[in-house]
């Protein structure tokens, strides 16, 4: 049976020692459930999928060095393209404005009437051939991929028309809940043309990274053009095994084809690993940065039970030599000292949940975060009751140690 | 007495090495956290302009209309019609506009490739509104402006790299296929963040490569490199000449205005130009302008990034946490001497001795911590790359007023935390301890 009457008695003779610990209970409490939802939080964002077949995949920045006319670089474009899928180390490849992760790219309001008010939804623009979805390793859950006599060109500021577009899933969703985009006709240009739904991918990621852009991130078209911009990329599939071989060869390729452009030699020519990495880049910072918060935390919260709890055992040698003297055990000191460490330990969560909910409620209005998990605040408060019994146990048993005759003395 | 007291202090901290390894750890990690986020912050949150912030103001104006704008919020840059005329009517004391390049740079000689250099096309005032340094030579005139001049100012990076130093007044590079006379090199000039472009989303970017006459780059049909917003609203023509003259809108735009009372002339020009577009049939609805300073400017377009304001609270957080450690780790050091205060008390020691004592002892432990936290905070600084991105990360660097702060939030903080365990040590009874022994 615990004996919490003589706990709680004893406790009133040291006020500010168990206010103190059971206040840095609190805190911990509140500052590790919002970190470890932060966490998880960020986790999550990073463990998305793009829809891509990511291993094998690379993308090349190439810049044009003459900026010569649009009809000159959809020539080189082409030309460049003919000389990457030639390559024995290359499976496919596609030139492309974009692409998933990226970061920043050409947006469009999407509309299913041109009359309409406002946007129906917002989605990337993905400018691409026949060669894009094999390249990608995407699939297409309905309809067909374009095919080569569909491609055009387009230059840059020209308004853009696509008689036919391929959607990804979640687009095709958000207009048409009912699953029936394949066919339809809807508004991706700005303008008054429609363009027809001929293809829907599997789950594909836009180039949308930022949180403003989350509800669109899944939102995806494609642009049957080459767009004759004064950059482009390519996105380049490597033969199984031969990545490294590819990675070395396209640039190679490219600079035989012409020299007028330019390839940044540090980070001109990077994996899809890459990207992705970089695009993850804050939220692995924010992750990591939480991690190291929580954990030196928790280290500090135990050493401060651990130095006050062996500073009352000090102080109490009287009184449990002479309890030990009166017939207590040493399992009833034991106990004593963990029942003690349980009491503050409950006070300490009690007063850090409400906390770690308030801190939360702030930063939901301030940062636009989601709302904490209870499951959070659960595992939290299982961890500082388990921290708290762990770090008292060595401090107890040391009073647990301490012999009867202790009482005798002065 | 304070050196003795600080003797005293030392000696006390070695005799209970584990209790005191505990405080100098856990203030040494508090401060450090705090340090180190406090940095990253304090680099995104900066004043770029000081002393000049409150007199340059970016010029907003409703083209879309209330249906199409940002929740009544004129789009956050201007067209090529509203930038070119605005500039022209000269209204303020000195107007600039600008948009981002990225002309391609052709080394002279043999081997060297070539590569894409970042800049800005603008017009004259742009230097002296922004206060740009010059290492040699300087700003084009207005008369380059108008004479849509093939000039070019660059920076003193790219003078390194393409003259090794030197002075390039007068000579010719290569952008984009098309030769450019040097007129000036800018001393080395960073505002974080770049508060004038906000628009193109790069706050943070690297430094500005070169900057050349804004009508020179229209005329020879450079594009933008930064963002072209079109809303939702325009239908695009065809071409280059459709597009410069439509309602896109790419073209941020700054006044310079000496105060209050010139700023709200400004404003009243400017509503008066909507007005006149709104006559003109162009706009079909109420003027809706803004002119925002600097400062309300980067608040408005949240430049800081939330992680780093959710880091540094999470951090303070993480100190204050710290702090009651250590106040509870004090309070069991001090209270364990309650016999050996007995003592001093009944010897003569008034209780403000005792305070002395144990607040200066508190200070040792202050500094010990500043120390471990100072050596810490030099540590993550090498590591904030890890967890910021690398354009915020170079930017958070160790000065002399951080490794001050750093020592001195140490001592402080723990001398402030000591203060509730000293007042119940100064509290002892002598008479107490006396007899209990």
């Amino acid at each position: 049976m615990l004996q919490i009457k003589p706990v709680l008695a004893a406790m009133r003779h040291h006020k500010a020692g168990t206010v103190l610990i059971a206040l840095q209970i609190a805190l911990t409490l509140a500052i590790v459930c919002n970190a470890l939802f932060i966490i998880h939080q960020r986790a999550e964002r990073m463990a998305r999928p793009t829809g891509l077949e990511e291993s094998g995949l690379f993308v090349i920045r190439n810049d044009w060095a003459d900026k010569s006319d649009p009809q000159r670089i959809d020539a080189q474009t082409r030309a460049d393209l003919l000389a990457l899928r030639q390559l024995g180390s290359v499976e496919d490849a596609y030139s492309t404005n974009s692409f998933p992760l990226r970061g920043s790219g050409w947006d469009n309001f999407i509309k299913l009437d041109p009359d309409q008010p406002g946007m129906t939804t917002d989605a990337a623009m993905f400018f691409v051939d026949d060669h894009a979805l094999p390249t990608l390793g995407t699939s297409l859950i309905a309809g067909r991929n374009f095919n080569a006599s569909e491609i055009g060109a387009q230059a840059p500021r020209d308004a853009m028309h696509a008689d036919q577009v391929i959607i990804s899933k979640d687009l095709a969703h958000r207009l048409y809940p009912d699953g029936s985009a394949l066919g339809k006709a809807i508004y991706v240009t700005m303008g008054r043309k429609p363009s027809t739904v001929i293809g829907i991918t599997d789950t594909l990621q836009s180039h949308m990274t930022s949180s403003w852009a989350a509800p669109y991130a899944y939102n995806a078209v494609l642009i049957p053009a080459r767009l004759a911009n004064d950059y482009t990329w390519y996105l380049v599939r490597a033969r199984p095994g031969q990545m490294e071989a590819a990675m070395r060869d396209a640039p190679k390729a490219l600079y035989a084809q012409s020299r007028m452009r330019i390839i940044d030699p540090d980070d001109g020519v990077i994996t899809f690993s890459e990207v992705r990495r970089q695009a993850y880049d804050r939220d692995f910072g924010m992750a990591v940065l939480m991690a190291i918060v929580s954990v030196v935390l928790l280290a500090i919260t135990a050493a401060g039970i651990i130095g006050l709890t062996s500073f009352w055992v000090g102080q109490r040698r009287k009184q449990i030599g002479v309890r030990r003297a009166l017939g207590a055990r040493r399992a009833d000191i034991l106990e004593y000292f963990l029942t003690e460490n349980l009491l503050i330990g409950l006070g300490g969560v009690l007063a850090g949940t409400v906390l770690a909910v308030a801190i939360n409620l702030w930063m939901v209005t301030r940062f636009e975060t989601a709302r904490l998990s209870l499951g959070y605040v659960a595992v939290g408060v299982v961890l500082l009751l388990l921290l708290g019994q762990a770090a008292v146990l060595a401090p107890a048993l040391r009073a647990s140690r301490v012999p009867p005759v202790e009482a005798t003395r002065a | 007495m304070l050196a003795y007291y600080f003797q005293l202090g030392l000696r006390s901290l070695r005799r209970h090495r584990a209790l005191t390894a505990l405080m100098v750890m856990a203030i040494g990690f508090g401060v450090a956290a705090s340090m180190i986020t406090w940095a990253v912050f304090r680099a995104v949150s900066g004043d770029p302009m000081p002393g000049k912030s409150s007199q340059l103001y970016t010029v907003l104006l409703d083209n879309r209309g209330p249906q199409f704008n940002d929740d009544g919020e004129p789009p956050e840059a201007l067209t090529y019609t509203d930038a070119t005329t605005l500039v022209a009517a000269a209204k303020a004391q000195r107007q600039t506009l600008l948009y981002d390049v990225a002309p391609s740079v052709l080394p002279q000689g043999e081997r060297s490739l070539p590569f894409i250099a970042d800049g800005y096309a603008t017009n004259a005032d742009f230097f002296a509104m922004f206060e740009v340094p010059f290492e040699y030579g300087g700003a084009w005139h207005a008369d380059d402006d108008q004479g849509r001049a093939a000039v070019v100012v660059i920076s003193h990076e790219l003078n390194r790299q393409l003259f090794g130093g030197a002075d390039s007044v007068g000579r010719q590079i290569v952008l984009d296929k098309r030769s450019y006379r040097i007129v000036g090199v800018t001393a080395h000039w960073d505002p974080q963040p770049r508060f004038y472009d906000l628009f193109s989303g790069r706050q943070f970017g690297d430094p500005v490569q070169l900057y050349l006459p804004f009508s020179r780059a229209v005329d020879v049909a450079m594009d933008t490199a930064g963002r072209n917003n079109c809303g939702a609203n325009t239908e695009l023509g065809v071409g280059r000449e459709a597009w410069l003259h439509g309602e896109c809108v790419w073209l941020p735009m700054w006044v310079e205005l000496a105060d209050a009372s010139a700023a709200d002339d400004y404003r009243r020009f400017l509503t008066g130009y909507a007005a006149q577009q709104q006559r003109a049939g162009r706009f079909q609805w109420e003027p809706n302008v803004r002119l925002r300073d600097v400062n309300d400017w980067l608040d408005y377009m949240r430049v800081v990034p939330s992680e780093s304001r959710i880091s540094l609270l999470i951090a303070l957080g993480f100190f204050v946490i710290c702090l009651v450690n250590t106040v509870g780790l004090l309070l069991a050091k001090f209270m364990r001497r309650a016999v050996e205060i007995g003592v001093r008390r009944a010897l003569g020691a008034p209780r403000r001795e005792i305070y002395l004592q144990f607040l200066t002892e508190a200070g040792t432990v202050g500094l010990a911590g500043g120390v471990l936290g100072l050596l810490l905070t030099a540590l993550g600084m090498s590591g904030v790359g890890l967890l910021f991105e690398p354009e915020i990360a170079r930017l958070a660097h160790l000065d002399l007023p951080l490794v001050m702060m750093t020592v001195l939030t140490a001592i402080v903080a723990t001398v402030l935390a000591a203060f509730y365990p000293t007042w119940r040590a100064a509290r002892v009874q002598p008479a107490w301890q006396l007899k209990s022994n």
